[in-house]
């Protein structure tokens, strides 16, 4: 492996790990807010307890999902010097535009909300943990533009001075029109994961001998989880779909990797559910696959014609292989077997999802609980699936991409950084590695003890005003 | 001014933001061993736990003050920000790993009731904390002295070149400058024996920090100063030992002021002796990054000002806001006993 591999496996070992936390942040913050609200505004009991004990979930899972994120901030300089670079004038503003508005936010206010019980207004109180939401998805629109315009780049010329790309409409990159769409499938990906996550959680509480008293909160709780698992499925679906025709039109190769589509089709192009053979296009033994879905799909017509592998690949060399170093390549073709089952994994296990939420919404209809023994599995995949359906997701559309790292701008082999040795790459991706490997263990243990903890007993917020000079402190680390 | 001057005014200031803030709960952190000990475990857990409130709300703000620094370096110099962040590739490398292991001790050392668990987070607090005070001094007095950067901008050099005696003093000074600054935080954030140990503490790094500080400053300053630096210079050392004087009358407040100054004066020094350029190369004048060869476009610059003019005012209102919510003093009395269920390790009773 030479610098480049291991350059490119650091970022998909540490990007697919940190991307394991983020959509549990975006999902579950919002989930505590509506809970923490709806305590102030309707003062039930219940609600004050999901939201510690949701909040408790949510804190764990934050401090991973924060600290492998300041990883990021930092590798494109560390190990793709070349590319920052080269992108820099554009692909940096969003970057610090996150830092300054989104992260900010996000860490200020969750220190007031985790810290504040008893400490400032209620109302205030709850309306922290809103800002932390909003400072998510801001936190996603800024990084999901500069990723975009790895897709699609927009809003830049190439100076033939400097040799490097230059911004000239930073609002063109800001709605571009991969972001416009990549933005809300996040999103509701996001509101997927959290809404499972509730709905497991609370499921698994539900499902106790010894639930007692508190099987109408747990009920509640699993029932809201699988509605906002459904409505979010939904949303999934609607942008999934525009996204797979913006995608079609800007970047047809990854449409024809993700079906292993060698030849072209001049129309009623079939989606294959499964193939078994080599996916290289020279044999095929077995296929199931539904006629016209992938025309459908990429053009929104069942008789659209859909360009296949081979042709674009000649297309490309044509375009692009002719004297600039920057956009030579060997290939212009992704991995397919990578981009094939990525693409079918993301749709199998969010649809997966979906599919488990509509029936525990059967199973505990008029105060039913699902009792079989293998719904314990249920639970246990319940949560997982829609995260890794997000990896899966990102693992497409980023190894879909490839050879480039900005579409027909810049490819992935002259990004890297020159300076930095292979022993030193190899270093911080084995330190990396390990280490993310024993925080998972810990951040599970905990996740799972404080889980089955359960929600914490109800006891009366104390009121700032009435505080004892010398009292304990409602919270403390 | 031109506006790739602006920006290497407002780097300046997110680093000093970064060290003036996030400086004191390094040196929370770097002390744990030092003032959270008590006679016996349980007052020593105590005392822990009440340093480490002081920061609790806060730290994770202040940290992000580095990020915004590095994003912001980025869009404004990608130049520097790519040979800088790939020249000390082994050195960031640590200090992530450092902030990693430090950020999640915060988070999960109290979650757990049990010693060991309590004693590995409180390893990774200190050790994670003084990593980063120690290297971050390191690379940025490589910085202000100069790189080997050939003419395509790459560093030539290796580990050893950064670890040379002047850079190592200039971390030794962070280290220094931040165990006073986190020592006069916690004597002011806090009651009881405690406080009066951190004046203590702050007094005895104190001087030692000044002798390197003054030792350091005057070395690149005898390189490369101007008059300028050589102004905050003076200002530096004048507000540490006006500190030191304040602390040794029981005026923590003051003394705080002082090392917030000696901090953003220091990290104002090293900006004066740097400028114009960002990366001074050692092989070859010519091939030094400038903020003019190495910035970004004037379009980039012009939005980066505007969204940096309107929004920074906004953080900092809203941090400040932080600070005074939690402005109350803590001592041992405030911390909750073992009962409580907030962050004890749940026992299957609370079910």
């Amino acid at each position: 492996m030479d610098n480049l591999d291991l350059a490119r496996w650091q970022f998909a070992i540490t990007t697919v790990y940190h991307f394991l936390f983020v959509p549990v942040t975006i999902g579950l913050s919002a989930l505590v807010a509506w809970y923490h609200s709806s305590w102030v505004r309707r003062r039930r009991p219940d609600d004050l307890r999901l939201a510690k004990f949701f909040g408790k979930l949510f804190t764990i899972n934050f401090a991973l999902g924060l600290v492998t994120g300041i990883v990021q901030e930092f590798q494109f300089g560390m190990n793709w010097s070349d590319y920052s670079r080269f992108v820099g004038d554009i692909f940096g503003a969003p970057l610090a535009i996150e830092a300054l508005l989104a992260f900010f936010l996000e860490s200020t206010f969750l220190g007031l909300w985790i810290f504040g019980w008893g400490r400032i207004p209620e109302k205030l109180h709850a309306a922290c943990m809103w800002i932390v939401h909003v400072g998510t998805l801001l936190s996603a629109y800024f990084i999901l533009s500069a990723n975009s315009f790895m897709q699609n780049p927009v809003g830049y010329r190439l100076n033939p001075v400097t040799k490097r790309a230059e911004l000239t409409d930073f609002g063109a990159v800001l709605t571009n029109k991969v972001q416009l769409v990549t933005f809300p499938h996040v999103v509701a990906a996001a509101y997927l994961v959290g809404g499972a996550v509730v709905m497991a959680v609370a499921l698994w509480h539900l499902r106790r001998v010894d639930v007692g008293t508190d099987e109408g909160m747990y009920r509640r709780a699993t029932r809201l989880g699988a509605v906002v698992t459904l409505v979010a499925g939904l949303a999934l679906a609607v942008t999934g779909d525009i996204q797979g025709k913006i995608m079609t039109d800007v970047q047809p190769m990854k449409m024809a990797a993700a079906e292993a589509l060698y030849d072209s089709s001049d129309g009623n192009a079939p989606f294959s559910l499964l193939t078994i053979g080599s996916l290289d296009g020279s044999e095929e033994k077995f296929a199931v696959t539904v006629p016209g879905l992938l025309s459908f799909l990429a053009t929104g017509h069942f008789d659209g014609s859909v360009q296949g592998i081979n042709e674009l690949k000649a297309e490309y060399a044509q375009k692009y292989g002719t004297g600039n170093p920057l956009t030579a390549d060997a290939t212009y073709t992704p991995n397919i077997p990578l981009s094939y089952w990525s693409f079918r994994l993301m749709i199998g296990v969010g649809m997966a999802a979906c599919l488990i939420a509509l029936a525990v919404l059967w199973t505990t209809r008029g105060g039913r609980v699902p009792r079989a023994r293998w719904w314990h599995w249920v639970v246990i995949a319940t949560p997982l699936l829609p995260i890794f359906g997000n990896s899966f997701g990102w693992i497409f559309t980023e190894a879909g991409r490839q050879p480039w790292l900005v579409f027909g701008v810049m490819s992935t082999s002259t990004g890297v950084s020159p300076s930095v040795s292979a022993g030193e790459v190899v270093t911080s991706m084995v330190v990396y590695t390990l280490l993310y490997g024993v925080l998972a263990v810990i951040e599970v243990k905990l996740f799972l003890t404080y889980l089955r903890a359960g929600a914490p007993p109800f006891e009366d917020p104390v009121v700032a005003a009435d505080q004892d000079e010398d009292a304990p402190l409602a919270f403390a680390y | 001014m031109e506006l790739s001057t602006v920006w290497f005014i407002i780097i300046a200031v997110l680093w000093t933001g970064y060290f003036v803030l996030e400086g004191f709960d390094f040196g929370v952190g770097m002390l744990l061993p030092v003032l959270g000990r008590g006679e016996d475990d349980e007052t020593t857990e105590k005392r822990r736990r009440v340093m480490i409130n002081t920061i609790g709300p806060v730290w994770d703000g202040n940290e992000v003050w580095v990020l915004t620094a590095g994003g912001a370096t980025f869009a404004a110099f990608p130049h520097w920000y790519a040979t800088m962040f790939s020249a000390f590739y082994l050195p960031l490398l640590l200090i992530l790993v450092a902030l990693i292991v430090r950020n999640l001790g915060f988070d999960y050392r109290g979650k757990r009731d049990d010693a060991t668990w309590r004693a590995r987070w409180d390893a990774a607090i200190i050790v994670g904390s003084a990593v980063p005070a120690l290297l971050w001094g390191v690379a940025l007095t490589n910085v202000v002295r100069g790189l080997p950067i050939d003419a395509s901008k790459e560093f030539t050099g290796n580990l050893f070149t950064l670890l040379n005696p002047v850079s190592l003093l200039g971390g030794l000074v962070t280290v220094g400058l931040f165990l006073t600054h986190g020592a006069l935080f916690v004597a002011l954030k806090t009651t009881g024996p405690i406080r009066e140990d951190a004046r203590g503490v702050a007094t005895r790094t104190g001087v030692v920090t000044a002798v390197l500080a003054v030792a350091l400053l005057a070395i690149l300053g005898a390189a490369d100063g101007n008059i300028g630096s050589w102004v905050s210079t003076v200002v530096a050392a004048g507000a540490l030992v006006a500190s030191l004087a304040a602390n040794l009358r029981g005026r923590e407040g003051w003394a705080f002021v002082g090392t917030f100054v000696t901090i953003a004066m220091a990290v104002t020094t090293y900006f004066l002796l740097l400028f114009p350029n960002v990366m001074p190369s050692t092989l070859d004048a010519a091939w030094s990054l400038t903020t003019a060869n190495a910035s970004s476009t004037p379009y980039t610059l012009k939005i980066m000002t505007w969204v940096a003019v309107v929004f920074t005012p906004i953080v900092l209102l809203y941090q400040s806001w932080t600070y005074w919510i939690f402005r109350k003093r803590i001592g041992t009395q405030h911390i909750p006993g073992a009962t409580r269920h907030d962050h004890a390790e749940p026992s299957p009773a609370t079910r």
